[in-house]
């Protein structure tokens, strides 16, 4: 060794080097293991007892008992339907709002402005924005006092099915108010990478209206960089169990929520249920791809026969307008059901059909705060670890990628195949797995598999920055005589620590939101904030479900503010670092 | 050992198909330019000697500098230092942080380190600009603050990638002259790629046209 050391060979920082070569080096493997390795797992586990494979419950032979129990289930075609329906619809609303919003938006300045209002939403957790949904359509909600009972003439709550409506109509557009914001960000990302604002010069040289112009030349560009978010989007709509809990139809209820109450059911007979239902919910997705792939042909053909006609749809200002007010109205919707959120949990008395309470009160904080620490500390702890993890790994396969220059093709499809395959279809056989192991359910397991879904966003939030890095600055450096490791510290982390934040926050969002694979795999002795307020959802306890859900949205907002300000108060007097 | 930087054999191919071949020698205080048009290979020719070709290409031949080859060192260790025609002044440090930045670890003693950064920025006529925002330099500034980084390193060599090339007339000519004075005084063998012959006339030494 310390000949080595003289020779030069074995210097502290060619150590160092050496170390970060490695970690670089491996860390593709790892990131394919934690991605695939719980989904690949997880699904061997659920497909075994799907065909009668349970040696724990004395099942050894191949059969398909499970699918005639299955499907003896009263309603089971109905909540099929529902899943069905609701995905594809909730998808297709929200697809149709973003791209009249970016046709008859982009470049103006009620589109920055909107996109900058619109961003903050992609934090808010699933399950706040549906209990604000709640608050604000319900029969006794918001909207109904306002307008009683002066022009409904109701003094009590109308007893109408909104939300839990049979067909799922709340359900859906609960579901759109999310997706909306994260399908916009979407299709912003990939805009930036097509020269759009040229494309819409000379479209509208023609003499195209800005609307018609950008579905016929633009859109078929953009359509096809964002078409794996807009499947991620359409799988989680059909599969989705929170905003299902609070939104949902409950008689019959879509197949998912139906399929966690096999999963959770004390009787072990019915996990031949659960798994032929969690194999059903894959093949059902595969179904809403293929119908929305044929959407996709469908509209491609429409599109091309339009513009081969030549017309220019040039007077659409009044069709602009209602775009961008359908795309802000996401905006209101989402921040007045937070506000309620918010209200709710310090209301004292508020009867119907009064607009605001008559009195507040920390009642409801104060009987919550105690039995919230627990879950608060489980929420943040798993938040930060699974992200912090996600992000070093993250890191490393960027540089990675960056040093070799190739981005591999198929690291696409493995980064969205986590939000692609169902939750609920990999999650059943991978607690199946599990609770066997001994690691059992413990928090670096509920680590691990937040990391699943926590990794994949990550990727995507700091893909773009990092690749975007002008490489100039880093070989400046190493002739400067640097070090590999001092480069990448001290002038590429360094310099992207800004989008570096963000990422973390952004995970931080995702684990704190995560509802099903913590209740599954936490098997309910973990709780998190999220599943807690989830599980408030059936009792109805308005300021409960206020405290809990307030908190939910919290956390996210607290990362996020200390992503932006952290970088800001560091780089206080760098001019080029503010952005 | 033969004084200055050698070019021996260099054979640079991307995917089958030679882009460059090289055989040159740059004494201590002399220009090389290497001229030719872009997508010739010569920002390629100085990665290759930085030590961050991209792995898609082939390369081979060897680079030495006072008899030291440099092929078979990571890119931090052979200091060759590099301009390029955008300052890039590293966004996050102060003007002073830059150049502490380049000075070499074994000037020890933070005072020292400091005193060392603040001549440098007085021999650029910038004194007293050790705290401040790059950002918030001129283009000329900048330029000279990249050059005072570099030579602050202590290189071995000087690779200049179109230096001057997004600069006005006028300046363009005082940084040439700085540029290579400080070059001259130093002794240090200079490499320069670019497209624009008032450059090679400017630097004065042998030119070598590729592609």
């Amino acid at each position: 060794m310390e000949a080595a050391l003289r020779r030069g060979k074995l210097t502290p920082m060619r150590q160092a080097d050496r170390a970060l070569s490695i970690a670089i080096a491996v860390s593709p493997a790892l990131v394919i293991l934690i991605l695939a390795g719980p989904v690949i797992a997880g699904l061997a586990g659920t497909l075994l007892p799907a065909f009668g494979f349970f040696p724990v419950l004395g099942g050894d032979s191949f059969n398909l008992d499970g699918y005639t129990m299955l499907f003896a289930e009263p309603g089971i075609w109905m909540s099929v339907w529902l899943s069905l329906f609701t995905g594809l619809a909730a998808t297709a609303i929200s697809l149709v709002v973003v791209i009249l919003a970016i046709a008859a938006g982009t470049g103006t300045r009620a589109f920055a402005w909107l996109t900058r209002m619109i961003s903050p939403l992609l934090a808010v957790p699933h399950a706040a924005a549906a209990f604000g949904f709640l608050f604000l359509f319900s029969p006794s909600g918001f909207l109904s006092r306002l307008m009683s009972p002066e022009l409904t003439g109701w003094t009590q709550p109308p007893d109408i099915l909104i939300p839990n409506d049979p067909m799922g109509f709340s359900l859906i557009l609960g579901l759109a108010l999310k997706e909306i914001p994260f399908l916009l960000l979407m299709a912003l990302a990939a805009a930036s990478q097509i020269k759009i604002a040229q494309s819409r010069q000379l479209i509208a040289s023609f003499g195209y209206g800005r609307i018609a112009g950008f579905l016929i030349g633009i859109w078929p560009q953009l359509y096809r960089r964002m078409r794996l978010p807009v499947f991620a989007v359409l799988a989680f709509s059909t599969t989705v169990v929170d905003v299902a809990a609070i939104l949902g139809p409950t008689n019959p209820a879509p197949l998912v929520i139906r399929l966690v109450g096999w999963i959770n059911d004390p009787d072990l007979s019915m996990r031949f249920i659960a798994s032929s239902g969690a194999v059903v919910l894959v093949l059902l997705t595969l179904t809403a791809i293929l119908l929305w792939t044929g959407l996709e042909r469908a509209g491609s053909v429409l599109m091309r026969r339009q513009s081969g006609r030549g017309q220019r749809f040039a007077r659409d200002a009044l069709a602009q307008k209602l775009s961008l007010i359908v795309a802000t109205l996401t905006c209101v919707i989402v921040l007045t059901g937070l506000l309620l959120l918010g209200l709710w949990s310090i209301a004292g008395l508020w009867q119907f059909p009064h607009a605001i309470p008559s009195q507040l009160t920390m009642r409801s904080w104060m009987s919550a705060l105690p039995q919230m620490g627990g879950p608060l500390w489980t929420t943040i702890a798993v938040a930060c670890l699974s992200t912090g993890i996600s992000l070093a790994l993250v890191v490393l396969v960027l540089q990675r990628a960056s040093e070799t220059k190739r981005e591999a093709r198929a690291g696409q499809w493995l980064i969205y195949m986590p939000l692609i395959v169902p939750q609920a279809s990999f999650l059943f056989g991978l607690q199946l797995l599990v609770l066997g192991s001994p690691f059992a359910v413990s928090v670096p397991m509920l680590v691990l598999v937040h990391m699943v879904f926590v990794l994949p966003y990550v990727m995507l939030s700091l893909g773009d920055p990092w690749r975007g890095f002008d490489q100039r600055y880093e070989q400046i450096a190493f002739g400067l005589g640097q070090s590999r490791w001092n480069v990448f510290w001290k002038i590429r982390l360094a310099m992207l620590l800004r989008p570096i934040l963000t990422a973390f926050a952004v995970g931080f969002a995702v684990s704190a939101g995560l509802y099903l694979p913590t209740v599954l795999i936490g098997a309910g002795r973990l709780p998190t904030i999220t599943t807690e307020a989830v599980a408030l959802a059936s009792g109805g306890n308005r300021r409960a479900i206020g405290v809990y859900a307030f908190m939910q949205t919290l956390l996210p907002f607290v990362a996020f503010s200390l992503a932006m300000l952290v970088p800001t108060l560091l780089f206080v007097n760098r001019r080029a670092m503010r952005h | 050992m033969r004084e200055g930087l050698s070019l021996e054999n260099i054979v640079i191919a991307l995917g089958g198909k030679q882009l460059l071949a090289i055989n040159a020698h740059v004494g201590k205080g002399d220009v090389l330019t290497v001229m030719g048009p872009s997508g010739a290979g010569k920002s390629t020719l100085l990665a290759y000697i930085g030590g961050f070709l991209d792995p898609a290409f082939d390369a081979s031949g060897k680079v030495l500098v006072d008899g030291i080859d440099l092929t078979g060192l990571p890119a931090g260790e052979r200091h060759a230092g590099i301009l390029f025609q955008d300052p890039l002044l590293f966004p996050h440090m102060s003007v002073g942080g830059n150049l502490a930045f380049a000075l070499p670890a074994a000037y020890k003693g933070w005072i020292f380190r400091r005193r060392r950064c603040e001549m440098a920025l007085g021999n650029i006529g910038l004194d007293g600009y050790f705290d401040r925002d790059p950002d918030t330099l001129s283009g000329g500034q900048r330029a000279r603050v990249a050059l005072a980084r570099v030579l602050l390193s202590d290189p071995r060599t000087l690779l200049l990638d179109e230096p001057f090339s997004k600069l006005d007339a006028e300046l363009r000519a005082q940084m040439r002259q700085l540029v290579f004075t400080k070059a001259r005084d130093r002794g240090l063998p200079v490499l320069m790629v670019t497209h624009d012959p008032s450059d090679a006339e400017a630097a004065g030494g042998q030119v070598l046209r590729i592609g």
